[in-house]
């Protein structure tokens, strides 16, 4: 943690390339961690090439890159908790538990979606793994999660409220209002900010005199932990203990991870065109510290990992994506009748 | 009927109150000033020390949070109330209204409901002035996905709350501080479903259909006492839920009476008044009308803070029946076509 909230190194690609250490880790998770992460990389690859083939209508937010961050926090989470998102959401509902086809149907708004083909990649909806959903207003579910946090408090269960939210996202005022609401309520609720250090096409420098988000957390009295975004054993960690104290009535925590999008803004472009401090050659130095190929290493360092092995984890999420891509395709659009049936739940004539 | 069952429009929503939290362990509060309750008259006193601080939740100075939080814990099975003691502050709170609560039914294909209730109190008058006054009603019935209720008698001020909170979709719910001291006789608590109130008939008549909502309701009321010392018998409609808007009964009444006039407490250019207008403008006969249909509105400025521009600003039961009695004078012929009175 840094007194002057400055990044350093962390915001510098150059650094944190190696190999994760796992000295300590259990193999069995980290298969799980791996198999998830390269789930999540390979969906998000494949939208972008079908975005890109035009199969797909609506805008795709991809978080290519940042794939360490949902996995490691959802390894701490269960079914029962509530975790939200934003529009570069994929990888938190995938990580949650939430399946591919259903992703796929969604994002091809079809009625077997995630939202029953009503909400597209923007919003995703998948409570019973305990993905609560997601929206495309940044900032739009913060104040959410702290409440559905909240009603866990009232319910009296040790269940937790998970905001993610960009770096982008801390600059909308409800975000101080959420931080200080949980901090005087003690609401169970885990700030996850993924800082990839753009919102849109504008790097951090030109948004915040500071390039380290939990400045906020450390003014509103909220412990915080500040970790490389794409070592997905450090976020595991720092959500272990900060959610572990929010489970047990120890109020809010914040967790920021530094990360980078492979991708630019929306869809399969790399934005190096219309970002503001974003080149080629940054992307090219920001995918050598992909968060895969470090746990990949790390793994095989460790004793982890073969070829064999991986190539049979690849194999097994290659065949899921192209069977769930095939059957969501074929599956049907939702009746035209859901236009109208679906604006209120109480209908008068149900 | 007992003294027990004397009732002003203030208590009877804090026995309404008290029905929901004694019953439903999902039902709580949150919103400014609930530990203090003073901006709320009657309306909220002691809730904090009848049903304890976690239940009533007094919050800092954040509509937008507040708001936003009571959507998340209904979407996850609670039943919260947000009371926002002028709608005026209220608009910090929009996304949270407007893109969240009206939208995750929709967004989610019927999943997921956030089943809140907001309490948005107009709170004018008084020299208040621009942001202490505001009637905004009629935005959020124009928002698909969120239901409007809004009270003009005291039994709707008790049973509309409570069929507010018990609905599984997000609901608005407007009081008005003019009629807390309203007062009538109550019978015990019916919960009724709130997709299925709409418009009432409070007086029946015969030559001219007033149409109103929350406060206007109650100065359609007394222009029909008026109007009938004069020979004159009118029609009052309240119609009670904004949003979705049913005209059907407003239809039928003016289908008899062939006249309208609808009062509003908001302003008029795309309003309450004009959709009402609209609404029985598009499927009544021609053959039926015998006045153009009109409305009484706020004047198209901000409130005024000054008690001689204030005492121009807002209608009154004189400015209602003035209007009426002009519908009345014009005649149904073609060069009379046009012809609105006063």
């Amino acid at each position: 943690m840094k007194d002057d909230f400055t990044l350093g190194s962390l915001a510098d690609p150059m650094h944190f390339q190696e190999p994760l250490s796992l000295l300590d880790a259990a193999p069995d998770d980290l298969l799980r961690k791996l198999e998830c992460m390269i789930r999540i990389r390979k969906v998000e690859v494949h939208l972008a090439g079908a975005k890109k083939d035009k199969l797909i209508g609506g805008p795709v937010h991809l978080g290519v890159g940042q794939e360490a961050v949902a996995v490691g926090v959802a390894s701490v989470l269960r079914s029962s908790d509530r975790a939200f998102g934003a529009h570069r959401s994929h990888s938190h509902v995938l990580a949650m538990g939430g399946s591919v086809y259903r992703l796929f149907a969604e994002v091809l708004g079809k009625d077997s979606g995630l939202s029953r083909g009503m909400g597209g990649s923007m919003h995703l909806w998948d409570q019973p793994s305990g993905f609560y959903g997601s929206v495309p207003i940044v900032s739009g579910t913060v104040p959410l999660a702290v409440g559905a946090a909240l009603a866990a408090k009232l319910q009296k269960v040790d269940d937790v409220g998970i905001a993610f939210l960009g770096d982008g996202a801390v600059e909308e005022g409800v975000v101080h209002e959420s931080l200080n609401l949980a901090r005087v309520t003690m609401a169970p609720v885990v700030f996850v900010v993924e800082n990839n250090l753009f919102a849109s096409h504008m790097h951090i420098s030109l948004r915040q005199p500071k390039d380290v988000t939990a400045r906020f957390a450390a003014a509103n009295d909220i412990p915080y932990a500040v970790v490389d975004g794409n070592d997905v054993e450090a976020v595991s960690k720092a959500a272990q203990h900060l959610i572990g104290q929010a489970r047990s009535g120890g109020g809010p925590g914040y967790i920021e991870a530094i990360t980078y999008r492979w991708y630019g803004h929306v869809d399969w472009r790399e934005d190096i065109d219309v970002g503001v401090n974003r080149s080629a050659e940054e992307v090219m130095l920001w995918r050598k510290r992909d968060p895969i190929a470090r746990l990949v290493q790390g793994m095989r360092l460790a004793g982890m990992l073969n070829d064999e092995l991986l190539g049979e984890i690849e194999r097994k999420v290659d065949e899921e994506i192209l069977s769930s891509w095939q059957q969501a395709l074929s599956d049907p659009y939702p009746h035209h009748s859901a236009l109208i049936e679906r604006v209120y739940r109480r209908n008068d004539e149900a | 009927m007992s003294e027990q069952n004397r009732y002003n429009y203030g208590s009877a929503m804090l026995s309404a109150f008290e029905y929901l939290l004694e019953r439903y362990p999902e039902v709580f509060v949150i919103g400014q000033g609930l530990w203090s309750p003073w901006y709320v008259g009657n309306s909220m006193t002691d809730l904090d020390k009848k049903f304890g601080v976690e239940r009533i939740i007094d919050t800092p100075v954040s509509e937008s949070a507040c708001t936003g939080a009571a959507v998340g814990a209904a979407l996850a099975g609670m039943k919260p109330i947000v009371v926002h003691p002028r709608m005026d502050f209220m608009l910090y709170a929009m996304d949270a209204i407007v893109n969240q609560a009206a939208k995750w039914c929709h967004m989610t294909g019927g999943q997921a409901s956030p089943g809140l209730t907001i309490r948005g109190i107009i709170n004018r008058g008084g020299e208040q002035g621009a942001q202490h006054s505001q009637a905004l009603h009629a935005w959020f019935a124009h928002v698909p996905g969120i239901r409007v209720a809004m009270p003009a008698t005291v039994a709707d001020a008790r049973d509309l709350l409570v069929a507010s909170v018990l609905s599984p979709d997000p609901v608005l719910f407007i009081d008005d501080r003019w009629l807390y001291e309203l007062e009538d006789d109550l019978d015990s608590v019916i919960e009724r479903d709130l997709a299925l109130e709409g418009p009432r008939c409070l007086l029946g008549g015969s030559d001219l259909t007033l149409v109103g909502a929350g406060y206007s309701t109650q100065l359609a009321l007394k222009a029909a006492a008026e109007l009938a010392t004069r020979g004159i018998s009118a029609e009052v409609i309240d119609l009670r839920i904004l949003n979705p808007i049913d005209a059907v009964p407003i239809v039928s009444s003016v289908t008899k009476t062939g006249r309208l006039l609808v009062v509003d407490g908001g302003w008029g250019p795309c309003g309450l008044a004009a959709e009402i207008i609209a609404s029985v403008s598009e499927v009544v006969s021609p053959d039926v009308i015998l006045a153009p249909p009109a409305r009484i509105t706020l004047p198209h400025a901000p409130a005024p803070t000054s008690r001689s521009l204030e005492a121009e600003y807002y209608p009154t039961v004189d400015s209602v029946v003035k209007r009426a009695l002009g519908l009345l004078k014009t005649c149904k012929t073609a060069s009379d076509k046009f012809k609105v009175g006063s």
